[in-house]
């Protein structure tokens, strides 16, 4: 494949970033939820 | 006071029109006594047309760009001159009191605005100026009718989108690196028209006189659709 | 910060998510996996743009996505402000929104920068749908900056509300002076070159199952970054309970 450089790297940055900004978030919401009792989440 | 849009609408034109009056009027005098648009704003507008010359390095090309870096210093100054307008107004908590005491915001976005845009045409007017010393520009009386009519809605337009920008960033910490990274991307349809209908005017590159006044037509609507979104939506920006 | 009462959250405690997001999050994930395999390895190459054209079963997907992600922002902005169904779930729903958009807004520009590199030999060309799309990527990340301005939660939700719809606005008429600028320079031609592409039933399938993938992330992303930002502001909110309370015992105890 010509160009497979360019093309990998693409999808690299693509699920990459995408990886990384999840894990982020995930992260900062362990984070906050350490001082927030768990009945207290609106979503469960 | 009610908070929703609609509040904002003037209920009672006259008093509308009567703040716009007192507050245009008011931060004219400021400017008229404190002098900073002539002694600050304007000198730094010069030495940005001067730092274009020494970037540029060629007649030939500065008397081609001549038009877009008129506009380029106008937006930079904008800037700055927006700032100032507003910490005028936070310094002692003078917006706040304004609000409470029932001053319908409208009035106070337009007189703001209207400050702003007579300022903005003196600085443009000379701004022309120094182009024409500096850069070799110039036009004919043709050309200079268009050229007083698109800074007329150009300047309308900047000084809408940077009272309302201005007053969403009022008082706001980190506002001064906040406003142009707010206000740039806005207000390039501005810079775009003004700068087409300028070189028109100029007739750079040989360009028509009458190929300017569709930009012009362009600079127009956006002054007046941001002038309608800054009468409405300055209210619910102002209320806490 | 009140510690007595902190928990360490354990790692099989899930804070955000649901049964309904775990279900989502390998529904996305096994999106992915095809999609990659598709992608890169099992979809033909095309007729006109050869192997590049690889690049866009993500970079299209990205952009359309973003797109839907500033639509989102801006739709729930004007909900916050609408007095019947005003609630700071709208602001934080706009808010996540525009975060994901930036972010596959961001994704997106890079990768159609690569593959311009490929197909044109530059990385950038100033046609008006790219110029108008880093206009909006500007645009959004100064509406998250105005997100982080401090301030009440009401301040922050009303401050940002008025400026999706002012970005609404704005973005249109970026976007018909950029091409009123461009059709003068004819730089159009440069864009028009290679872009044709014939896809075939497999392609098609591809670029399809990207727009569903990238949708599906969309929703797990935003669903996650959402109810973290409620974490966040109970976190403010229960944070400043906190300091009046301990404020008026200290009064009390002073008064004794």
């Amino acid at each position: 494949m010509d160009n497979a450089g360019f093309i990998i790297a693409s999808y690299i940055i693509t699920f990459g970033a995408v990886g990384a900004y999840a894990v982020g978030v995930i992260r900062r919401s362990r984070k906050s939820a350490r001082d927030i009792p768990r009945d207290q989440r609106p979503w469960l | 006071m009610s908070n929703s849009l609609k509040g904002s609408l003037p209920k009672n034109s006259s008093a509308v029109i009567a703040t716009a009056r007192l507050i245009a009027a008011k931060d004219l005098r400021i400017e008229r006594r404190s002098r900073v648009l002539l002694n600050q704003v304007l000198p730094f507008a010069l030495i940005v047309m001067v730092m274009f010359a020494f970037a540029l390095d060629s007649d030939a090309v500065l008397e081609r760009v001549a038009p877009g870096l008129v506009w380029l210093a106008t937006l930079f100054s904008v800037l700055v001159m927006v700032s100032r307008s507003f910490a005028v107004e936070t310094a002692d908590g003078a917006l706040d009191q304004l609000r409470s005491a029932g001053v319908p915001a409208t009035g106070i976005f337009i007189g703001k605005m209207l400050a702003l845009m007579v300022q903005l045409m003196v600085l443009v007017t000379l701004l022309v100026g120094a182009a024409v010393v500096l850069y070799r520009a110039s036009f004919s009386w043709e050309g200079g009718v268009l050229l007083v009519t698109t800074a007329i809605a150009a300047t309308c337009g900047l000084a809408a989108v940077g009272t309302l920008y201005g007053g969403l960033a009022a008082g706001a910490k980190g506002r001064e690196t906040l406003l142009p990274l707010l206000l740039l991307p806005v207000v390039a349809p501005v810079l775009i028209g003004a700068t087409r209908a300028t070189e028109s005017a100029f007739g750079t590159n040989g360009i028509a006189i009458s190929e300017g006044w569709p930009w012009f037509g362009l600079l127009a609507v956006f002054a007046v659709l941001f002038s309608v979104a800054g009468a409405v939506a300055f209210g619910p920006l102002l209320d806490d | 910060m009140n510690t007595s009462t902190s928990t360490k959250v354990s790692p099989r405690d899930r804070v955000t998510g649901t049964p309904f997001t775990r279900g989502l999050g390998i529904l996305v994930l096994a999106g992915m996996v095809l999609l990659i395999v598709l992608g890169l390895f099992v979809s033909p190459a095309d007729v006109n743009q050869g192997e590049s054209v690889r690049i866009m079963y993500a970079h299209v997907p990205g952009a359309w996505l973003a797109y839907l992600a500033f639509i989102v922002t801006a739709v729930s902005s004007a909900a916050y402000l609408w007095n019947r169904t005003r609630s700071l779930t709208w602001d934080r729903i706009a808010g996540a929104s525009a975060e994901v958009g930036v972010l596959f807004m961001g994704i997106s520009l890079i990768t159609g920068s690569l593959w311009g590199r490929i197909t044109w030999g530059t990385y950038w060309t100033w046609d008006a749908r790219l110029t108008t799309t880093a206009f909006l990527f500007v645009t959004y990340i100064g509406y998250l900056a105005v997100r982080g301005l401090g301030g009440t939660h009401q301040q922050r939700a009303r401050r940002s509300a008025v400026l999706a719809l002012l970005a609404v606005l704005e973005i249109p008429l970026v976007h018909f002076s950029v091409e009123l600028w461009n059709t003068l320079h004819q730089e159009a031609s440069v864009a028009g070159r290679g872009t044709n592409v014939d896809m075939d039933g497999l392609m098609l399938f591809t670029l399809f199952l990207g727009v569903v993938v990238f949708t599906l992330m969309y929703v797990w992303l935003v669903l996650h970054r959402q109810r973290s930002l409620t974490l966040d502001d109970m976190l403010d909110d229960s944070g400043l309970d906190n300091a009046l309370t301990a404020r008026r015992a200290e009064a009390e105890g002073m008064a004794r």
